[in-house]
């Protein structure tokens, strides 16, 4: 049911976007207005999220840990697996952020003869920075479009994705490696019995809504072919608050940005806010010093005490009296 | 809001991250900028219709490479009968005989990075 359903919606979108921008002819609508809303949701949506998951108070340290915490002088303490300090949780989370280590760790349980057998699982853990890494590569390839000139970086990237010089034009790795890695993604869902039963349109969805991204990328680019230059123009000019809508540009272009767009004002509302959510877990951000620091409960209320100073003060004269030992004479 | 200082940094840096072209291309003021292309030729027809090769030619050199140096003809025959030889230099550069105001305008605008020089002598610009 998922499945159907996001499939149904990704394909209505590149119909909206063929329709409207092919047949109606409302290339203003879908090059400038679209993008543009689209980015103000997704901003705005974005710094709601973020400002509502900093409001929850974390009044205890949660961190899950996976290495011998620091206690005694004579026990080796792990610094990376079990962070004691703002060093350590930083090395931590680089290291979550950059190579998903916590899912290098990945496990899967099977019965082999009868027996249960727990194994490691990588596939997830490749595909998926597989998948991470080419997006960002290609986030940054498609900068060249946005700038002028096109900073030394961006040249880079493109380099160094062409490398293989496949193919005219050039045929990127990353564009390679996005479809295949989003393409397990999704099989993996489909063909695994565990996944497919936990698996709602709100998987499916994004990775369709990818594919179709990538998909229409890749046909713009080496088959449909359109005016690169006035596709430039129109980026350039949405960078500087002034677009204006070359004509000409072709459809496929216009099919990618829209579903661009969607991907970009669907962000906020979606589990892709792990791009914010990773840095804010808290167990996952936070040093694990519960017994060497003292973390005081934000929704603590003052309570009203009564220390052995003041009691004694009060009741001095009838301790000694009969003859209880006080601290003060 | 717990952390604000970290979130609000956090935050920032995001969104100076995701502006990245409008403050680039305010500090180099060369946003408006369109490539203007000199033909260096009076010549009024090219080897396709103008829409093609402006989308295609990359695949035309492509063909005509894989052509000349694997199979050996060296003639083209064009959409409207008339013949060329395919030759970078002997014919393209004949015409568009400015490098630097005519194939490099587009392609530094576009950042692409052909490999036709790997090869070929860049020609000497004729004024």
């Amino acid at each position: 049911m998922g499945i159907g359903f996001s499939l149904t919606a990704v394909i209505l979108l590149v119909l909206i976007a063929m329709v409207g921008a092919g047949a109606a002819r409302l290339e203003v609508l879908f090059g400038v207005v679209f993008p543009y809303l689209a980015l103000v949701v997704f901003v705005v949506g974005f710094i709601y999220r973020v400002v509502m998951w900093a409001r929850s108070p974390v009044p205890f340290r949660i961190p899950t840990t996976c290495g011998q915490q620091k206690s005694l002088p004579w026990i080796k303490p792990s610094k990376v697996e079990n962070p004691y300090t703002a060093w350590g949780v930083i090395v931590r989370m680089a290291l979550e952020v950059l190579l998903f280590r916590s899912l290098f760790r990945n496990t899967r349980a099977e019965m082999h003869n009868g027996r249960l057998a727990i194994g490691s699982a990588k596939w997830l853990w490749m595909a998926g920075l597989a998948f991470h890494i080419s997006f960002f590569t290609i986030v940054l390839r498609h900068l060249r479009l946005f700038t002028e000139p096109i900073p030394f970086f961006v040249q880079w990237a493109n380099r160094l994705d062409g490398l293989f010089d496949l193919a005219v034009p050039t045929l990127y790795m990353t564009d390679l490696l996005f479809l295949v890695s989003v393409g397990y993604l999704f099989l993996r869902r489909v063909f695994i019995p565990q996944l497919r039963y936990i698996s709602l349109a709100q998987d499916y969805f994004p990775l369709f809504l990818l594919l179709g991204i990538g998909i229409s990328g890749v046909l713009t680019r080496q088959l449909f072919k359109v005016d690169l230059e006035a596709v430039k123009e129109l980026a350039l000019g949405l960078t500087q608050f002034h677009p204006t809508v070359p004509k000409g540009i072709g459809l496929s272009f216009y099919v990618h940005l829209f579903l661009v767009s969607a991907l970009v004002a669907y962000f906020p509302f979606s589990k892709l806010m792990h791009l914010a959510g990773v840095f804010l877990s808290p167990t996952r951000n936070l040093a694990n010093n519960n017994r060497m620091k003292r973390h005081i409960n934000p929704w603590n209320y003052p309570v009203k005490v009564h220390t052995y100073e003041e009691y004694e003060e009060e009741f001095r004269d009838k301790m000694k009296a009969v003859g209880l030992p006080v601290e003060k004479e | 809001m717990y952390d604000a200082g970290k979130v609000i940094v956090g935050l920032l840096v995001f969104l100076c991250l995701i502006t990245f072209p409008v403050w680039y291309n305010v500090g180099s003021g060369k946003g408006d900028f369109k490539p203007d292309l000199q033909l260096g030729t009076q010549e009024k027809e090219c080897v396709a219709p103008k829409l093609q090769i402006r989308a295609s030619h990359m695949q035309l050199l492509d063909t005509w490479r894989d052509t000349v140096v694997r199979e050996g003809p060296r003639l083209y025959r064009t959409w409207n009968g008339k013949t060329f030889e395919m030759s970078l230099t002997k014919t393209c550069l004949r015409c568009h005989s400015k490098k630097e105001k005519f194939c490099d305008e587009c392609h530094s605008y576009a950042g692409v990075e052909p490999n036709c020089w790997n090869c070929h002598v860049i020609p000497k610009e004729t004024q």
